[in-house]
């Protein structure tokens, strides 16, 4: 039934779309523009949920994309045009997202969409974007094992994060022992999986490895903690890698510091946990545990402390934190601003060619680059949690690390590549040299 | 056996030490002597203090290691409070100047190098940054520095910390300590951290080490498992090894009967706050019979009224903070209790007896309460601290009890205990079962049922405010809160029979010990769905749950 509803409402929208193209033919592409031109305003959608489970991660997104926008249009807008945010609730609810993103490219015509967090909620609107052929910028770190023409990934994919911590937990703390601790769905599921492979290629047996999921939302954590700390006890170094997502961590951590787990004795190390999520404990009896990221808020480069001072003037709250997928909308907002005034146009096609290769200064001092793949290259960040909620960073890449769209570690991933501009291919095996369709 | 090795390595500390204490009479003596001992270990053309200190200010993590080892073993007394100020995010250091300051608890500064005030810590300075591996160093040393504080838990924890970092160069001031240590818990402490160091240490005699091997068997908890694991991989004598084999193996299996016990207690704790959640919507589903999905947001709302009691103890009254929780409690009651009551009367008494409509509204109502709390409050979880009687934890026997879930367990109990009461013995109680008895009849006594009716759900949902309270001690206090815990309320309820608060508790204490003993073997997320087909399978036998009401108030 639903199907069938989106098919009615896509009709009219090809019809139109073959219109345009033959429009465009005999008016040459200017025209196209041109007949774009006619608004005043160039439209940008939001999609994120503000509202229901999620709503406590990405309200903020929200809110940055509203401020980079106001910025935007203070040094005149994006060609000439000021810039107008469209924003929709899609409520945490996987199938509304789909639902909002053929409304903000069909009904309001936007010309990009910042939106999503969990990967349900990209994968949901996947096949929208394809079909409408629109341009979405999706922020968040995730598990990777995708490029998707239309789609472009300012997170981190698990060789910007995952790895890179795992990697230094072996060499600074000389951890033996690993528990991969995750909520029960993909992102975990497969960063674990990539995960587990790269420890075993680096001698790491398999009694040595310990994981585990719970389901979202677990608030118990009595017995995994328990476990955890039997596990440790075996008289190797242990650390926990953690996958755990948004509201659980609360009380994760609550136990952990109860049972008076120290991160001097066993660290945790964790991919979703920010700025964010600590503002809801005392941090103290956590002080030592780890995450990694590409960005901190304490990081100290004068583009940052500005980001910072200009975003907490803008919401009007002097305590208001910053945190790594706000980095990431930031980045993918000034190469999407950077790439349009390239091709002079808002047009998807244009616009998803000129992308690659676009530079844009990230906020902890790099210059952030675009990828054939779709992904950009990050800096690697390892930070401590501090008594004040705020990380230390103790460690950070030499080098912005690209982004590997497949991951290098897992047996059917491992041969193949995104690559937009040459290959015009999602997932192209470079054993076969075969192309194998779509890019997921 | 184990007593004879523990006073075998009494006998020979004491000897050895004698010797080189003889040499010290002087009244500080005992540091003398600690700081003299672990100088032996360091370099020669060890730099000055000062410059110790200075390195401090390249705010570089192998540098500040370096500073570390150089101070503890300075013998200056500075020492100290230089490492207990670092441990603490109080040593702050000017890279400008290569000034390094100790701020003191009372706010006053002295200058780290030479210990004199000064007025003021510029604005330029920062902390000293510190990773796990220097706290381990910070550990080890302060452990060092404080074995022979004069306060008691001082010590226990320098024994805790040497047990732990069984550095060899600490051995001589742990066998001084342990030849002048008169109590008995001490006593233990660092007999065990002396068992620790011999056992890594290369040149102990055999001897030596399985009497080492002996003291850390008697330990016989976790730390002391992850230790003789250790070494019994590394290499020793084969008779350590052996030795060190059978204790692990006796502290195995004394480990697997005690987590026995550690599951039965998770059990309850987590059968407590089930039961917790769950008691309010045993008075308005048991007892009224009204389904209500809005009873998690009743507990929301109880969390941030907690949340809101804080913030203002926070800024007016800081000392109160400890009774904050005692404070919200009425609160919460009152605030979750007084929307109860509006719902009733402007949503609910509409809907008696339609209970599909029923379930509509207060869901749509529970949406509306989430979004209004997310708007007034934001999105973000909000910090509600823990008292210092809610943090931490106390060992008994082999097991950790945490205190927030002691503490919730037994006001669980205070609160059903309340609540009993007060249905058994109150006016209103008896008006309340009178009503939900024979509705009819109790209005032909005169009963006003109407406000009976109004003044039960905001009983309900009062308690559920109470619930929120003990909650948010172990939660996230966000709109999401109430829920989480929604459904395992109403399973609770339906599983220990409608209309019985005798079942809603067994109901609440089976699930979670049946939860605690599945989880371990199946899994968090196997665990959870097992516990569900269960109910599923045990209310097609018994539908009314465990405790069914019998008679005619069955059909009422």
């Amino acid at each position: 039934m639903l199907t069938q509803f989106t098919q009615e409402l896509a009709a009219p929208f090809s019809r139109r779309r073959w219109l345009a193209a033959a429009a465009g033919l005999a008016l040459g592409l200017a025209g196209f523009s041109s007949a774009k031109a006619a608004d005043d305003t160039i439209k940008i959608g939001v999609l994120h949920s503000l509202s229901g489970t999620m709503a406590i991660s990405e309200t903020t997104l929200k809110d940055t994309i509203l401020f980079l926008i106001d910025e935007q249009n203070k040094k005149g807008g994006v060609l000439g045009k000021k810039l107008e945010a469209v924003v929709v609730d899609p409520a945490s609810n996987w199938p509304l997202f789909a639902e909002k993103a053929r409304e903000l490219i069909t009904k309001d015509k936007v010309a990009v969409v910042f939106g999503c967090w969990t990967s349900v909620s990209r994968k949901s609107v996947l096949p929208v974007f394809k079909e409408l052929n629109s341009i979405l910028f999706y922020p968040v770190q995730y598990e990777g094992e995708e490029s998707e023409r239309n789609v472009f990934y300012t997170g981190a994919a698990p060789n910007q994060q995952a790895i890179p911590a795992v990697d230094y937990l072996m060499k600074e703390e000389k951890v033996k022992r690993w528990v991969l601790a995750g909520t029960d769905y993909v992102y975990p599921r497969t960063t674990n999986k990539i995960l587990e492979a790269y420890l075993k290629s680096k001698g790491v047996a398999q009694e040595d490895i310990m994981i585990n999921y719970t389901p979202f939302g677990h608030s118990d954590w009595q017995t995994i903690v328990a476990d955890i700390k039997k596990f440790g006890s075996a008289g190797k170094k242990t650390a926990v890698v953690s996958t755990i997502n948004g509201d659980a961590n609360v009380p994760f951590y609550k136990e952990l510091g109860n049972q008076g787990i120290k991160a001097k004795d066993i660290p945790v190390v964790a991919f979703s946990v920010g700025e964010e999520e600590l503002a809801g404990i005392d941090t103290k009896p956590l002080v030592g545990h780890l995450a990694a990221w590409n960005y901190f808020e304490s990081i100290k480069t004068p583009a940052n402390e500005k980001f910072i001072k200009d975003w907490q003037a803008y919401t009007k709250n002097p305590k208001r934190t910053t945190n790594d997928p706000m980095e990431a909308h930031v980045i993918g907002f000034n190469m999407w601003v950077k790439a349009v005034e390239k091709v002079k146009s808002t047009d998807a096609d244009k616009v998803i060619d000129a992308l690659p290769g676009t530079e844009a200064p990230n906020l902890t001092g790099g210059i952030s680059k675009m990828l054939p793949n779709h992904h950009i290259t990050k800096p690697v960040f390892i930070g401590e949690i501090k008594g004040d909620g705020q990380f230390s960073v103790v460690y950070k890449t030499k080098d912005l690390v690209p982004g590997d769209a497949w991951s290098k570690e897992l047996e059917g991933s491992k041969d193949l590549i995104g690559d937009w501009v040459g290959k015009k291919c999602g997932n192209y095996n470079v054993k076969t040299n075969k192309c194998l369709g779509s890019g997921t | 056996m184990i007593g004879e090795g523990g006073n075998a390595a009494l006998s020979s500390s004491s000897c050895r030490g004698c010797p080189v204490s003889a040499i010290f009479l002087a009244p500080l003596r005992a540091l003398i002597l600690a700081i003299a001992l672990i100088a032996v270990a360091v370099p020669a053309f060890a730099a000055s203090f000062e410059e110790s200190v200075a390195k401090f200010t390249t705010d570089d993590f192998s540098d500040t290691e370096e500073a570390i080892g150089e101070i503890a073993a300075s013998g200056n007394p500075l020492a100290f409070p230089i490492i207990s100020a670092l441990q603490d995010e109080r040593l702050m250091f000017d890279a400008d100047t290569k000034k390094v300051y100790i701020k003191q608890s009372d706010g006053k500064a002295i200058d780290a190098a030479t210990g004199a005030a000064v007025d003021a810590i510029p604005d330029s300075a920062s902390a000293v940054n510190l990773n796990n591996r220097l706290r381990r160093a910070v550990d080890a040393a302060l452990g060092g520095l404080t074995l022979l504080s004069p306060d008691l838990s001082t010590r226990l924890s320098a024994a805790q910390s040497v047990f732990k970092s069984h550095e060899e160069t600490a051995l001589p001031t742990v066998e001084s300590a342990l030849a002048k240590e008169t109590n008995r818990s001490a006593k233990d402490a660092l007999a065990e951290a002396r068992a620790a160091i011999l056992l890594f240490k290369s040149d102990a005699s055999e001897a030596d080490k399985l009497a080492a091997v002996g003291t850390i068997r008697a330990r016989g908890d976790q730390d002391a498992l992850a230790l003789l694991n250790e070494i019994s991989g590394g290499d020793q004598p084969a008779s350590v090894t052996k030795a060190a084999k059978s204790a692990i193996a006796s502290i195995q299996s004394s480990l697997a009967v005690w987590s026995g016990v550690q599951n039965a207690w998770y059990g309850l704790s987590l059968g407590s706050v089930l039961l917790l959640a769950a008691i309010g919507l045993a008075i308005t589903f048991g007892v009224m019979g009204v389904i209500n999905m809005a009873h998690g947001e009743m507990v929301m709302l109880g969390a941030y009224t907690t949340f809101v009691v804080q913030e203002v103890i926070r800024t007016r009254y800081p000392a109160l903070f400890d009774y904050s929780l005692l404070i919200a409690v009425p609160l919460a009651f009152l605030v979750a209790g007084a929307i109860g009551v509006v719902i009733e009367r402007t949503i609910i008494r509409f809907l008696y007896g339609r209970p599909l409509e029923t379930l509509l509204a207060t869901w749509g109502l529970s949406l509306i309460l989430q979004q209004a709390v997310r708007t007034a409050f934001g999105p973000t979880n909000r910090e509600v601290g823990n008292p210092s009687w809610m943090s931490g934890a106390f060992e008994l026997g082999q097991i950790t009890i945490t205190y927030n879930r002691l503490w919730i367990l037994c006001f669980t109990m205070a609160v059903f205990a309340i609540l009993l009461a007060m249905l058994r013995y109150t006016a209103l109680g008896l008006e309340m079962r009178a009503v939900t008895q024979n509705r009819r009849m109790a209005a032909s006594m005169g009963i006003a049922t109407s406000r009976v009716d109004a003044l039960t759900f905001g009983l309900g949902s009062g308690i559920a405010g109470i619930a929120g309270v003990a909650l948010s001690q172990i939660d996230n206090v966000s709109p999401n809160l109430g829920q989480s815990y929604i459904i395992d309320s109403f399973m609770v309820v339906v599983f220990g029979g409608v209309g019985n608060l005798w079942g809603t508790l067994v109901g609440a204490f089976t699930l979670g010990i049946a939860n605690k003993f599945l989880e371990p073997v199946a899994g968090a997320v196997l665990g959870k769905i097992a516990i569900l087909v269960l109910i599923i399978l045990f209310i097609q036998k018994r539908p009314r749950g465990l405790f069914a009401l019998k008679g005619r108030a069955v059909e009422a």
